[in-house]
């Protein structure tokens, strides 16, 4: 005797197959969905700001005249701000996945690190904002130049930097450490001769994302009390600077119509930023992307 | 006073050498736990240089514990416990002083599935004379060379030295994690299972390799095919639930155990 009979299951095929293709239907919905709000988005933007986009706006200050205004003051202030935002993070989120990962002991001291590392990933951005304020700007006395708001961007991005690392270390074959280890290796040759090399990849896709996130943040750059309206350009990492996100949301929020389209183009600019960093991660995984 | 500690430290010296002129590893009333499984119950083994010595047993007595001890391997899972001692050449592994770096230079291993680095064939077997310290090219495509032949893969690699290690056989790539064990001039090999990923012809190439090591090098293997410990090696030793039910020479082991146990193992009864 037989327990599944063929009838029934050819009888039951066609709604398995029904069921099968509206599940089908509605995830091909949610992406649709997903994908038409980007486009939308990106058509009102490039229509409305394309006009304003040229030379002039790239290499002219903020000015009281639409006209006029330029975005050259927070270009170079986003890029100052990287300067100071990527080796803090990469160094301090890189080193401590390493700890983490590779020397501390499995503990529940270590185990709540870990777990905690996660939870301030998700901690609004405004928060590290006031840490930023409390610590680096009143504190230690940094006011609002590159240094301090580059520390507080680091906080903001330092937990996702860190995960990503972790995951990338981890994902390394535990049999070449043990290869490596069982030959007498130190856990430091063992970690930058077989570990990195393997990790890189990852621990570099990881890290720019997060990098580009620090970017297009304002809400950090608001409460620790980024200018806005600047006619320098900071010269070191002491000097007070604004930021691209800062300056396209001091134009969208004035009342003139002709500032909208002067904001627009500065989004323009921003996203331009932030699709070269995210085409670096990619040509970066590609590039070091190892078989096992 | 200087002379009388010369003294002593002279009669350790030839006490030491009395014991290394046979013994590699001396191991006494072993016990460990992981956590609180006690994998490994009094053992006592005592392990003669350039012979081949099997440790054969059914899963999970306690046979891969044992030689990951060897060379502290062990220690690299959470909560193992230790207690006893290991005489390596007459010195306790377990000592505070004895680094475990130093041991596992002296002893080498090979492990159940090859592991070569995503690197190329030349790196992998210069990996561990590099991570000591010799930068000369010179003497690393010498020790190369030399350990490449040592694991009789030499001819089949010697025109494909910078290719990456992953493009080759399985079997071929175990014999290059068996040179780079060599390129480290080890006194003991371990290998843990080393053919169980393999097909039977680079098995059988394998364990002509092990035959022709062990003229120069102690060789202790794992493995789980009792065919392949009788075929190879001088002395087996027959775990059975974290303790050393009998070890003697392989042939009294096959031919006349004195336990029933080994004899039940050994005749296919269990396990």
């Amino acid at each position: 005797m037989r327990y599944i009979e063929q009838q029934q299951v050819v009888k039951r095929m066609n709604g398995r197959k029904i069921i099968n293709s509206i599940f089908k239907g509605i995830f091909m919905l949610a992406t649709l969905l997903a994908l038409l709000a980007l486009v939308i988005l990106l058509y009102r933007i490039i229509t409305q700001g394309a006009g304003h986009l040229s030379l002039d706006f790239l290499t002219n200050f903020a000015s009281r005249f639409p006209e006029q205004a330029g975005i050259k003051a927070a270009l170079v202030g986003s890029l100052w701000l990287m300067a100071v935002v990527a080796p803090t993070a990469l160094i301090l989120g890189v080193g401590s996945a390493i700890y983490l990962e590779e020397y501390a002991k499995r503990n529940r001291v270590t185990d709540f690190i870990r777990v905690n590392i996660s939870n301030l990933a998700g901690v609004p951005s405004v928060v590290f904002g006031l840490l930023g304020l409390t610590i680096f700007v009143r504190a230690l006395a940094l006011g609002t130049s590159v240094l301090a708001a580059g520390f507080t961007m680091s906080l903001l991005i330092l937990p996702v930097i860190i995960v990503a690392s972790q995951e990338a270390i981890r994902s390394v074959p535990g049999e070449l450490r043990d290869a490596s280890l069982g030959m007498g290796a130190t856990k430091w040759q063992t970690i930058v001769k077989i570990i990195l090399p393997a990790a890189i990849p990852g621990i570099l896709t990881g890290s720019i994302l997060a990098l580009s996130r620090a970017i297009g943040e304002t809400a950090p750059l608001i409460v620790v009390g980024i200018p806005v309206i600047i006619q320098f350009l900071p010269s070191g990492v002491m000097d007070t600077f604004t930021a691209l996100p800062m300056q396209i949301y001091d134009w969208s929020s004035r009342p003139q119509q002709e500032f909208q389209v002067v904001a627009a183009a500065g989004i323009i600019v921003l996203m331009a930023f932030l699709l070269f960093m995210n085409s670096i991660a990619v040509i970066i995984r590609n590039k070091f992307n190892k078989r096992y | 006073m200087t002379m009388n500690s010369t003294a002593i430290a002279t009669d350790a010296v030839i006490e030491q050498d009395i014991v290394s002129s046979n013994s590699v590893y001396k191991t006494n009333q072993l016990n460990l736990w992981y956590g609180a499984n006690h994998a490994l119950k009094n053992i006592d083994l005592d392990i003669k240089e350039n012979e081949v010595t099997a440790i054969i047993g059914p899963s999970g007595c306690g046979k891969s514990t044992y030689i990951k001890t060897l060379n502290r391997m062990v220690e690299l899972v959470p909560s193992v416990k230790t207690s006893g001692e290991i005489l390596y050449r007459g010195r306790n592994i377990f000592d505070k002083s004895y680094g475990v770096e130093e041991l596992r230079t002296r002893v080498g291993m090979v492990f159940q599935k090859p592991n070569p680095f995503p690197k190329s064939i030349y790196d992998n077997v210069a990996y561990g004379p590099r991570i000591h310290g010799i930068k000369n090219k010179k003497i690393l495509d010498e020790i190369v060379e030399k350990s490449l032949r040592g694991a009789a893969i030499w001819d089949e690699v010697k025109d494909r030295l910078t290719e990456n290690a992953y493009s080759i056989s399985g079997g071929q790539q175990q014999r290059i994690c068996i040179a780079r064990a060599l390129a480290i001039e080890p006194d003991v090999i371990l290998m843990d299972e080393p053919t169980s990923a393999l097909d039977p012809i680079s098995t059988l190439k394998i364990e002509e390799l092990v035959q022709e090591l062990k003229k120069d090098y102690s060789i202790i293997i794992v493995t789980h095919n009792m065919q392949q410990a009788a075929r190879i090696s001088d002395k087996t030793a027959f775990f059975l639930n974290g303790e050393v039910v009998e070890y003697d020479t392989t042939d009294t082991i096959f031919s006349n155990p004195s336990d029933k146990r080994t004899e039940d193992y050994i005749s296919g009864r269990f396990g």
